[in-house]
């Protein structure tokens, strides 16, 4: 159905390699000094923003690597870039090193051919992964193959004002609660990705059997299977903030909601965001967070580095920095970004584990027995489905 | 010669930009191995459910906003030209127009939305301790997008009123009407107004264009369910999916024909006002009661002032705010946090100044070679690159600099930059050039100057005034692009405007005021500069400030 892409995949050039094997990691280093990265990462999080300027001190000071940020406000756009380059044939030296990416954007860029590697187990910190617990080598289903790195772990939650209501347990309780309390609830507008994460969310906990969803999704089975969410969302949508006439354009925006009065209840996919947004004024202290009884969806943030890059070590050397003991540590305290880590504490030594087990998670982090069982990503399918059908059934309102 | 290079630098990217939308909209797009000619992209952007509401309202939008920037903007001038208000409104005037257009709609919703200033004051007397569920920003039909055009446009307006005041004769005029027993209002509007109009008619079109293409307020106060046309297509251009660039494509040349098609409504409500107009002058009514608009103009007026002003406070007290919940009229705590965050902050502004700089210094140049030369371009020239629609001819331009192999960066942006800068600055200085009074020159010539000589010493001392205001007008006016620096710049070049509507996603007030307060300065020091320097250059010769 991508034809365009597969066609692109089919007379696209045989990957180039980088003028280091990614193998040889002083080499890589030795390279990297000195070469300017440009990281597109989506620009939208004040907390993320300044994670990334660390990072670039760091990896400086370390390395002599230069970072800077391309703040995205979409990460296709970083996608379509690669792509308008490839077209008009500029195979070295493109405007992007390195993307914040996963999902759908992961999975046509790989099937393009627009992606440098295998390169990410290659990495030393990769030493240090949890490849057994978390899903760092599958993204939304689809096997990373080394063509992206991990550095973040994810896992959807939803922030609650305790001044004003209840955990619920699971959506038909969600949708109870909308009914009685009209106009206290919303969620990011789709194709924003928080927004289609949540109507995800609602597939996953409807379906008595969400495994369907592991597989392609079919021109046969998808009508049935998707049926309960519209089914659902038709009796939800009059009881959202605004009668779901206008939705909060991402999930940030929902922090301001909560913190202007005007609901009481947003989903987040970073179990720690709500403390870090407590820390910095952005939300009132009576925030805290919740799961569903059967659990919620969760994946990994990957860093990917895009065929024509210029900069190729410089990013194997961020992309290594980003899993590092300290840098995770880094991203997992609340005041810096609240973002769960990639490693498995198992393979880490005294001094590395204890800065991870000094991190105080902040008042409204749920603790890793509490956050309970992660249910796996859809096949990005569903989702590319599922999102045009919203915006068909409910992106008119007028 | 230089006319020549102004003219290709004006026109060659538009062109350039219009053939690289047209090729993918008919269907032809190498890179998907689409190379024949058909109406797919037509087609399947004729399919997709919100087009129809999405063109309508571009539509509603758009002429809404230029009919009450028009309605408004001749209000005001009917109630307050020759007084003393009108004297302090034109101080005001220049860095009203100056502040880019995001800036000032974040400033609007600070104040109207259910959570603003407005309604806090009525929470606090009422003891609501919620906002009411009320659809006032982002409303589906765009009345707050249509507000905060109209908002930034009725300066604009203003200040294209004021340069065709003089020719026309308002004085006279309306001593005349007023001998025949015609109000002042009544007076403006007969006999005045239709002398202005015929003045303004190009920039009321221009406003016309550019409401109904309009990408950064929309995405700020507009409608989400659908967005305008002008945004969907943006949204387009960025999906991964490189097929959904020929959508884009079409999406782009349906907003050049909505422009055409506005501008011929227009041009029909033109004629309809006209004979409407004439009709009340055959009739002899003397029309008393169009006096009573005159407060209206006023608190119009009073009312953009204050908006305006108001927003950037607010903005400003976002930047320091600690928590600020809903309904406190002020946060809880003040706090630097957010303007500590200094390196993202600066690297931005320094980008944004040198930019605005380096376009600024080359549209003087152009500027002064025209004057020294004696030369003028024609008009519709200067304002073809305003008319149509930058989201219409940039994505093109975009795809065409790949294809060439162009790097994106600093000089693309700065060359695409010029190209909206110089029509404002030739615009607002060739009015005052022109009413250069050549006898200075005669004399100059009479006394053995040479051309030189009277250019430099008489010329363009005389000029400095108008050229400066000119200049922060051109400096405004890059500070503000936003498409052009993000699409042309590759996402590499980051300004203060760019950066500000990127955090405008994110809904962090706290760094969207410090942006905000940022562009505001960026944008308004030229104007101090301008209005300081003739005072302190001339401070001893008197006769030269009023140039």
């Amino acid at each position: 159905m991508k034809s365009p892409l597969l066609a692109l995949a089919l007379i696209a050039p045989t990957a180039l390699w980088a003028e280091t094997d990614p193998a040889d990691w002083d080499a890589v280093v030795e390279a990297a000094k000195g070469q300017t990265v440009y990281w597109n990462a989506w620009g939208g999080s004040t907390a993320t923003n300044d994670f990334i300027a660390w990072v670039g001190d760091r990896v400086e000071e370390d390395f002599g690597v230069i970072l800077e940020h391309v703040k995205l406000t979409d990460t296709a756009d970083a996608v379509t870039r690669v792509l308008s380059e490839r077209d008009a044939g500029k195979d070295d030296d493109g405007a992007i090193d390195m993307i914040w990416i996963n999902g759908a954007n992961f999975a046509s860029m790989k099937e393009a051919g627009l992606l440098y590697g295998p390169y990410a187990e290659s990495l030393p910190n990769w030493a240090y992964v949890d490849t057994d617990g978390k899903t760092v080598r599958t993204d939304f289903t689809v096997p990373t193959d080394g063509y992206e790195s991990p550095w973040a772990m994810a896992q959807v939650v939803f922030m609650y004002d305790t001044a004003d209501m209840e955990p619920v347990g699971d959506m038909a309780a969600l949708l109870d609660w909308t009914a009685a309390h009209p106009g206290r609830f919303t969620y990011p507008q789709p194709p924003d990705f928080l927004g289609t994460t949540f109507l995800k969310q609602a597939l996953v906990d409807l379906l008595t059997d969400p495994s369907v969803l592991q597989e392609p999704a079919t021109d046969e089975n998808y009508a049935e299977v998707a049926a309960p969410l519209w089914e659902w969302l038709d009796a939800l949508t009059p009881n959202l903030w605004r009668d779901g006439t206008v939705y909060p354009q991402t999930g940030p925006a929902q922090l301001q909601l909560i913190a202007d009065q005007e609901v009481d209840l947003a989903i987040s996919f970073s179990p720690g965001e709500a403390s870090t947004a407590i820390a910095n004024g952005q939300l009132p202290d009576t925030v805290r967070t919740f799961v569903l009884d059967k659990g919620t969806i969760g994946n990994a943030s990957f860093v990917t580095i895009p065929y024509n890059s210029g900069s190729k070590e410089g990013a194997m050397v961020v992309a290594d920095f980003l899993m590092s003991p300290e840098a995770q540590a880094h991203a997992q305290n609340p005041d810096v970004l609240g973002y769960g880590t990639v490693l498995d504490m198992a393979k880490l030594d005294d001094a590395q584990r204890a800065a991870f087990e000094e991190l105080d998670l902040g008042i409204a982090t749920l603790s890793p027995a509490e956050l309970g069982s992660v249910q796996a990503e859809p096949h990005p399918t569903w989702m590319t489905r599922i999102a045009e059908d919203w915006d068909a059934r409910y992106g008119v309102t007028q | 010669m230089v006319r020549l290079l102004v003219a290709l630098l004006l026109i060659g990217p538009v062109a350039a930009g219009l053939v690289g939308v047209v090729l993918p909209a008919f269907g032809y797009f190498p890179s998907i191995g689409r190379t024949t000619f058909g109406f797919d992209a037509f087609r399947e952007l004729f399919m997709w459910p919100g087009f129809v509401p999405s063109v309508r309202l571009s539509v509603t939008t758009g002429l809404g906003a230029t009919v009450l920037a028009v309605i408004g903007a001749s209000l005001i001038s009917a109630a307050l030209v020759g007084t003393t208000s009108w004297q302090r409104l034109r101080v005001m005037l220049g860095p009203f127009l100056a502040l880019p257009h995001a800036t000032a709609a974040f400033g609007l919703a600070f104040i109207i939305a259910p959570s603003g200033l407005i309604v806090r004051l009525l929470a606090v007397l009422f003891g609501w301790d919620r906002p009411p569920d009320l659809v006032i920003i982002n409303d589906p039909l765009g009345h707050a997008m249509i507000l905060g055009l109209a908002m930034k446009e009725i300066p604009f307006l203003l200040l294209m009123i004021i340069a065709a005041l003089p020719q026309s004769d308002f004085d006279r005029r309306l001593q005349v009407s007023g001998a025949l027993g015609y109000g002042r209002i009544a007076g403006w509007f007969l006999t005045v107004w239709p002398a202005i109009y015929g003045q303004i008619r190009l920039p009321v079109y221009l406003v016309l264009a550019y409401s109904i293409s309009v990408v950064d307020v929309a995405i700020i106060l507009g409608p989400t369910t659908p967005p305008p046309l002008a945004v969907a297509i943006t949204r387009l251009m960025n999906d991964p999916d490189l097929a959904m660039r020929s959508k884009a494509a079409a999406g782009a040349l349906v907003q050049l024909g909505l422009v055409m098609a506005a501008f011929s409504i227009w041009w029909a409500v033109e004629r309809m006002c006209r004979a409407f107009r004439n009709g009340i002058i055959n009739g002899g009514g003397r029309l008393p009661s169009a006096e009573v608009t005159k407060p209206f103009g006023k608190a119009t007026a009073y009312a953009i002032t204050a908006m305006l002003i108001m927003g950037i406070v607010i903005a400003a007290l976002w930047s320091v705010a600690g928590f600020w919940g809903f309904p406190d009229l002020l946060p809880n705590s003040f706090t630097l946090r957010s303007w500590a965050r200094r390196d993202a902050l600066i690297d931005a502004g320094m980008e944004t100044v040198l930019i605005a700089g380096a376009a600024v210094v080359a549209a003087l140049l152009i500027a002064l070679s025209l004057t020294y030369t004696d030369r003028k371009l024609p008009t519709w020239l200067l304002y073809a690159p305003l008319i149509v629609p930058q989201v219409t001819f940039l994505p093109g331009l975009q795809t065409l600099m790949l294809f060439a192999g162009l790097e994106a960066g600093f000089f693309p942006v700065l060359i695409v930059h010029l190209i909206f800068v110089l029509p404002y600055v030739l615009l607002t200085f060739q009015g005052a050039s022109d009413a250069w009074d050549r006898r200075f020159a005669v004399i100059g010539a009479a006394l053995g100057r040479s051309r030189v000589s009277i250019f430099v010493r008489l010329q363009l001392p005389m000029l400095i005034g108008p050229l400066l205001g000119a200049l922060a007008i051109g400096f405004a006016v890059s500070v503000g692009q936003y498409l052009p620096t993000l699409l042309i710049g590759g996402g590499r070049v980051e300004t203060l405007t760019t950066e500000a509507v990127a955090l405008a996603s994110g809904g962090d007030r706290r760094l969207i005021g410090v942006y905000a307060v940022a562009q505001t300065i960026a944008a308004l020091l030229p104007f101090v500069i301008a209005a300081l320097l003739p005072a302190i250059v001339w401070r001893n010769r008197k006769g030269m400030t009023h140039g």
